[in-house]
């Protein structure tokens, strides 16, 4: 438990960082100097502290989302990203964006949680279907069909020249977070809840249908549950802020070398993590280039993909 | 492998005699089918876009049989292992230290050959590395393949807005050609790297044949495996460096036209194999981009419906060799 709170400490200290960085000068000394209604005061409210609420939550919710599949498809290397689900989200925005152009935010969101769960469950089909798995080959599966969801959703968005519009979801980007336009997270944090609550659940899904059975609990209705609330993280965080590539692989996979696979233990340390990671990767992109800013999306592409890497060959050749 | 369904009765040569036919029907219906205007204006213009499309084809197709010749295996590609993306990489670091206004000034040619130098360096030293730690698990090679290939993707993307912030999309634009806009100032410096690759590939046609009878063989019947791999990566570097300069990453048409060609050819014979993936290659570039530009009208999005079919491909031959 302290180390918890250790933990809690250090996120909350980078979320305090990240509040105090950007081009409009908001100090703790001009906060207490101006008052409310002056420029700094309202920066902070409408600007600095959607944002960092904003990156604590979506990270957080990813992170999750990620152990929840890992959890599910019984593999260390899927998540949202590693399985169609991101992708299919995609799609979900673009097919509302062209068939309802006005369409208020939330039901961009349920237009991409249901494609997310269509897509996901497509993915969990096509695992069915390989009686002997690898375990390297389901996430190349995922983001193979991935890729073919992508290039349905690219030669749509091409026809009707909505690439661009396409670009904000596929790159996670948190500089146009505003009061207003965040709000939608929270659901994000309330499926974390649910998904803490309902751990042991998914652990016991996660030994397999039989076993699940045996000891009672509806097989189908749990990984009903569990995909509904990735596809629906998912959805609100790429809707909100774009996408954030193998997130939700890193996180859980760092904290299960740390603290084991327990899921009901393992879970506040991936909210932590996940929140800490996608706080610092954000200051990273602030202050790199001051006063410009590079997305989420690039730095944690790199940062990310060399973590993926290292996971993947930590392992000895031989055992590999 | 193979199914065997396909034209039966068909030898190699025939095969490639029809595919060669092919070829000159889907050039010939390129350069003429919806020509307005003189002739004199329409042939050399389409002529230098036919003229690049089969570079790159060809440059593709041979890399990747290449590729799959001294790895092994019929999954693994140059564009899925990440080759295209580390060559933008390449091109990304030497704007990055030229900086951006001297790029336009520097010699598009003496840059193009620094840039395949440096990528002939680069792979082969990350080819090898990767080699020696995965070389027995083909899925964690086509997995950390893809993983470097979004690493270097981000790195460059990283770079590019570090360059200019402001400018990012233009820059983007002026880095990286397309398949509409094939970059000509490097047609012909790439025609005669092509060219040279040819030769050499050429030279090696019977050591080629004979590592497909697997590396402890190869080495058995004399070959200098080491010498005759370290050449092969050399040649895919350029042809890689060739392709991505010209058009851009085509990550899974490689695959395509690999596979095909090995479907239809049924020989172990590079002599065959190699004109049958570079004119299947032509055909598709070329007859594709006709139906789709001047039937259906959709322009350029020859490379999305490549990514899909190729996409779908691939998951179809991770899980047939999976149930194997």
């Amino acid at each position: 438990m302290p180390k918890l709170i250790i933990g809690v400490l250090a996120v909350l200290l980078l979320a305090i960082v990240s509040l105090f960085i950007g081009v409009s000068d908001v100090t703790p000394m001009s906060l207490f100097s101006s008052s409310p209604e002056d420029r700094p005061m309202q920066v902070l409210l409408i600007s600095r502290i959607p944002r960092t609420l904003a990156l604590i939550l979506s990270g957080s919710a990813l992170a999750v989302a990620g152990l929840l599949m890992q959890m599910l498809a019984r593999n260390r290397f899927v998540e949202p990203g590693t399985a169609g689900t991101v992708e299919s989200a995609i799609f979900g925005i673009l097919l509302i964006t062209i068939l309802w152009p006005a369409s208020p935010l939330l039901a961009k969101m349920l237009a991409a949680t249901v494609t997310a769960l269509l897509g996901t469950a497509l993915f969990m089909q096509i695992l069915r279907r390989i009686p002997l798995r690898s375990t390297l080959m389901v996430p190349l599966v995922g983001i193979m069909l991935g890729g073919v969801i992508a290039s349905v959703t690219d030669f749509f968005a091409y026809r009707l020249d909505l690439l661009q519009t396409l670009g904000t979801w596929q790159l996670g980007d948190f500089s146009s977070v505003l009061r207003g336009r965040y709000e939608l997270l929270w659901i994000g944090a309330l499926l974390v809840g649910i998904a803490w609550y309902a751990a042991d659940r998914f652990t016991v899904a996660g030994l397999g249908q039989d076993f699940t059975t045996n000891l009672g609990l509806n097989y189908r209705r749990v990984l009903t549950l569990g995909l509904s609330i990735v596809a629906m993280v998912t959805a609100t965080v790429v809707v909100s802020v774009g996408t954030i590539p193998f997130l939700g692989l890193i996180v859980p996979n760092l904290v299960a070398m740390a603290v084991g696979d327990n899921a009901r233990r393992a879970i506040p340390w991936i909210v932590l993590l996940g929140a800490g990671f996608v706080l610092i990767c954000d200051i990273i992109g602030r202050v790199i280039r001051f006063p410009y800013e590079i997305p989420i999306g690039t730095v944690f592409g790199v940062i990310g993909s060399a973590l993926f890497l290292y996971l993947l060959l930590r392992r000895r050749p031989a055992d590999a | 492998m193979p199914e065997r369904s396909t034209s039966p009765g068909l030898s190699p040569r025939q095969v490639l005699i029809i595919l060669a036919a092919l070829a000159a029907v889907s050039i010939t219906a390129f350069m003429v089918i919806g020509a307005k205007g003189s002739w004199g204006f329409v042939l050399p213009f389409r002529g230098t876009k036919v003229w690049g499309i089969a570079m790159v084809g060809g440059a593709i197709a041979v890399a990747t049989v290449l590729f799959q010749t001294i790895t092994a295996n019929r999954i693994l590609t140059p564009g899925i292992m990440g080759y295209d993306a580390l060559f933008r990489l390449v091109r990304t670091v030497q704007i990055f230290f030229l900086g951006g206004l001297s790029y336009a000034t520097f010699n598009a040619q003496l840059q193009f050959a620094l840039e395949t130098v440096l990528m002939v360096a680069l792979s082969t030293l990350l080819f090898r590395w990767l080699f020696n730690r995965a070389a027995r698990d083909l899925y964690l090679l086509v997995l950390v393949g893809i993983v470097f290939g979004v690493l270097f993707r981000s790195l460059a993307g990283l770079m590019q807005r570090l360059i200019n912030p402001n400018d990012y999309a233009v820059l983007q634009d002026v880095m990286f050609a397309g398949f509409n806009t094939i970059d000509k100032s490097l047609l012909m410096v790439s025609t005669l790297a092509i060219l040279g690759t040819g030769v050499w590939v050429w030279r090696l046609l019977p050591a080629l044949d004979v590592l497909n009878l697997g590396r402890d063989n190869a080495i058995n019947l004399g070959v200098a495996y080491r010498s005759v791999v370290s050449q092969v990566l050399i040649i895919i570097a350029v042809l890689v460096s060739v392709s991505t300069a010209l058009v851009g990453p085509v990550t899974f048409f490689g695959l395509l036209v690999s596979n095909l060609a090995y479907m239809l050819i049924r020989s172990h014979k590079h002599a065959l194999i190699l004109p049958a993936a570079v004119l299947l290659a032509i055909i598709s570039l070329i007859g594709g981009q006709v139906i789709l530009e001047r039937v259906f009208g959709f322009d350029s999005a020859l490379a999305i419906i490549i990514e899909f079919v190729g996409g779908v491909v691939f998951i179809a031959m991770l899980l047939k060799g999976n149930r194997k």
